[in-house]
């Protein structure tokens, strides 16, 4: 059980995840959470319509911690599973666990929503997801959390021998938010793709970790994140590969980009790769700058304001992320959530 | 059409234009010739309101409204266009989009209804093909990658999606060979239109050839030393700059 869980468990704050703690230095909890809201309750509150509606075959729903727990595909079984992750009205603290088994051969393509229908909630959501061999998973992850929220989202995630994980994360952030993702990599012809895009803007926060460790030879892990953060938003990115003695033949890369627009706003990356092995490829590259000015003026000089100019190019600096997303209907969407977004419809 | 009287602009603090006057009456094309430091590109720039160009004295007018009151965008929508000598490029915008969302723009500032997708396509398939530019270059990202000959060309075909009241061509015969500077002269002349000024600025005659202007003026010193007919961009091009570069500032 993570320290989170145990203190919303056991209500005692001392548990809370802190500065001192080096992986959460950056997502203070312990220093922000000066007492808990009361444990989350049942919500008669009808979920509305989700991010997703209408490009799966079923829909997921855990509101306020409460749901079905367990998900099961059958070996060599396709399905498209939108899993919904509400904070309705009477959301207040709970730790809730969830369990994916994708069985050999078999495919999911889980489009997975954090939707902050109340404020002032302090949620954990942990989803251990198991991927046999040759089995695939997309996973497409938003973040649509209440500013006033606190949630931490976790995904553990075992490779099966070949077999393939993409995933897509975007959020918008919330009061705090992390969204950490854990790859056990058998290597093996596996493959991992982890990205992720941030849009923050307000006092809002997004923490994206992912952690994967290889363990045997051949595999690959593909990561792009990008971000953009504004007025007095903080995103933070935490990247780590782990490349173990043995797991030669290993195909490694990690960017990080993001785009500052304010003073106040702030960006903290650690991008790491600790390699063990002799024969491996790893790149990984992280650059932070601002919006490109000549471009801005050559957007002015043809007649679009600062404003939309800002959207355009930030919409071009994530849409290449957004690009790599192998499910058409997920990618739309996204593409679509990204342009309101900036251009404040929502 | 465009009135200036006076201009004084400063880049990085040092006095670049020392009290510029020229007026471009509709229907006309003038060219500005000058030597290299002249201040030919800080002209244009300050023209289209470019942040670092700071006016420090004088006034400039198109149809009568004050242009350095507002800001690159709003120049825009009241019809200035200027092409660039170096034309930026912008990853992960196709120019389509680009070209679209920039008319819109003007044409929301103007009162006037968008495009509709369809008769955006057949204006610009339109003015690609007169400037023998293939289609399919607009579906890339703008600018990234293209030849310095692709670019101009991309900036005369929104010159021409645009139809600005007052034109400017920044040295946009630089980097062209001679069958990409006609069919860009071309292009520039097929908008030649009596209620439409064009500012050309060059370093050389080359454009002047095949785009005659209705005057000329010397641009060295940070002023405008002399003015005259067509001839004077022969002249000029025969004895070069030498006689002007002794004029004070």
């Amino acid at each position: 059980m993570s320290s989170l869980a145990r203190a919303i468990e056991t209500g005692d704050l001392t548990q809370l995840p802190s500065r001192r703690d080096e992986d959460w230095r950056w997502t203070d909890l312990r220093g922000l959470i000066r007492v808990l809201p009361p444990a989350s309750q049942v919500s008669a509150w009808p979920p509305g319509p989700g991010p997703f509606d209408g490009l799966a075959d079923q829909e997921w729903l855990i509101v306020n911690g409460r749901g079905e727990r367990w998900l099961s595909l059958a070996a060599g079984e396709q399905r498209t599973v939108a899993l919904r992750v509400l904070a309705a009205p009477g959301a207040g603290a709970h730790a809730a666990r969830l369990e994916i088994d994708i069985e050999d051969g078999a495919s999911l393509t889980l489009l997975e929503s954090y939707e902050g229908q109340s404020a002032d909630y302090v949620v954990e959501t942990d989803i251990s997801i198991s991927l046999g061999n040759k089995a695939s998973l997309d996973r497409v992850v938003v973040g649509a959390d209440h500013a006033m929220g606190v949630s931490v989202s976790r995904a553990r995630v075992p490779l099966g021998r070949g077999s393939r994980f993409g995933q897509t994360v975007l959020t918008f952030g919330a009061r705090r938010q992390r969204l950490e993702t854990i790859v056990d990599h058998p290597g093996a012809g596996a493959m991992a793709r982890l990205d992720g895009v941030y849009l923050l803007g307000d006092q809002r926060h997004a923490d994206i970790t992912t952690l994967v460790t290889h363990q045997g030879v051949g595999g690959s892990t593909d990561q792009l994140v990008k971000g953009v953060v504004a007025d007095q938003a903080r995103g933070v990115f935490q990247g780590r590969i782990v490349v173990s003695r043995g797991a030669d033949k290993t195909d490694a890369r990690m960017g990080h980009h993001a785009l500052i627009l304010s003073d106040r706003a702030e960006v903290d990356a650690k991008p790491e790769l600790e390699i063990y092995a002799d024969d491996v490829a790893c790149a990984h590259g992280n650059t932070v700058g601002a919006l490109d000015e000549e471009a801005l003026f050559y957007a002015a000089s043809r007649g679009i304001g600062p404003d939309e100019a800002r959207a355009m190019l930030t919409e071009a600096f994530v849409g290449e992320v957004i690009d790599r997303i192998a499910h058409q209907g997920a990618r739309g969407r996204l593409r679509l959530l990204v342009a309101e977004h900036l251009r404040g419809r929502r | 059409m465009l009135c200036i009287k006076d201009l004084r602009v400063a880049v990085g603090g040092e006095a670049i234009l020392h009290g510029l006057t020229l007026s471009i009456p509709a229907g006309e094309a003038h060219a500005v010739m000058g030597p290299n430091g002249a201040g030919k590109s800080t002209l244009s720039y300050a023209l289209a309101g470019r942040p670092g160009y700071d006016v420090t004295g004088g006034s400039v007018t198109l149809a009568g409204e004050d242009l350095l009151a507002l800001d690159p965008s709003q120049r825009a929508e009241r019809g200035v266009f200027l092409s660039f000598q170096y034309p930026t490029e912008i990853p992960g915008v196709p120019a389509l989009t680009f070209i679209r969302s920039a008319l819109n723009a003007q044409r929301r500032a103007r009162g006037e209804a968008e495009i509709s997708a369809p008769d955006f396509l057949r204006l610009v398939r339109e003015k690609a093909a007169a400037l023998k530019v293939d289609f399919d270059m607009l579906k890339r990202p703008i600018n990234v990658g293209f030849s310095g000959g692709e670019k101009k060309r991309m900036e005369i075909i929104q010159m021409a999606v645009f139809s600005p009241r007052l034109a400017i061509l920044d040295e946009t015969d630089s980097g062209l060979d001679i069958d990409a500077l006609k069919i860009v002269a071309d292009g520039v002349n097929a908008l030649r239109s009596p209620d439409r000024a064009m500012l050309i600025i060059t370093h050389y005659q080359r454009l002047l050839d095949y785009v005659r202007p209705d005057r000329v003026h010397v641009l060295a010193g940070g002023r405008i030393v002399a003015s005259g007919g067509a001839d004077l961009a022969h002249e000029l091009e025969r004895e070069g700059y030498d006689k002007y570069a002794a004029v004070p500032a």
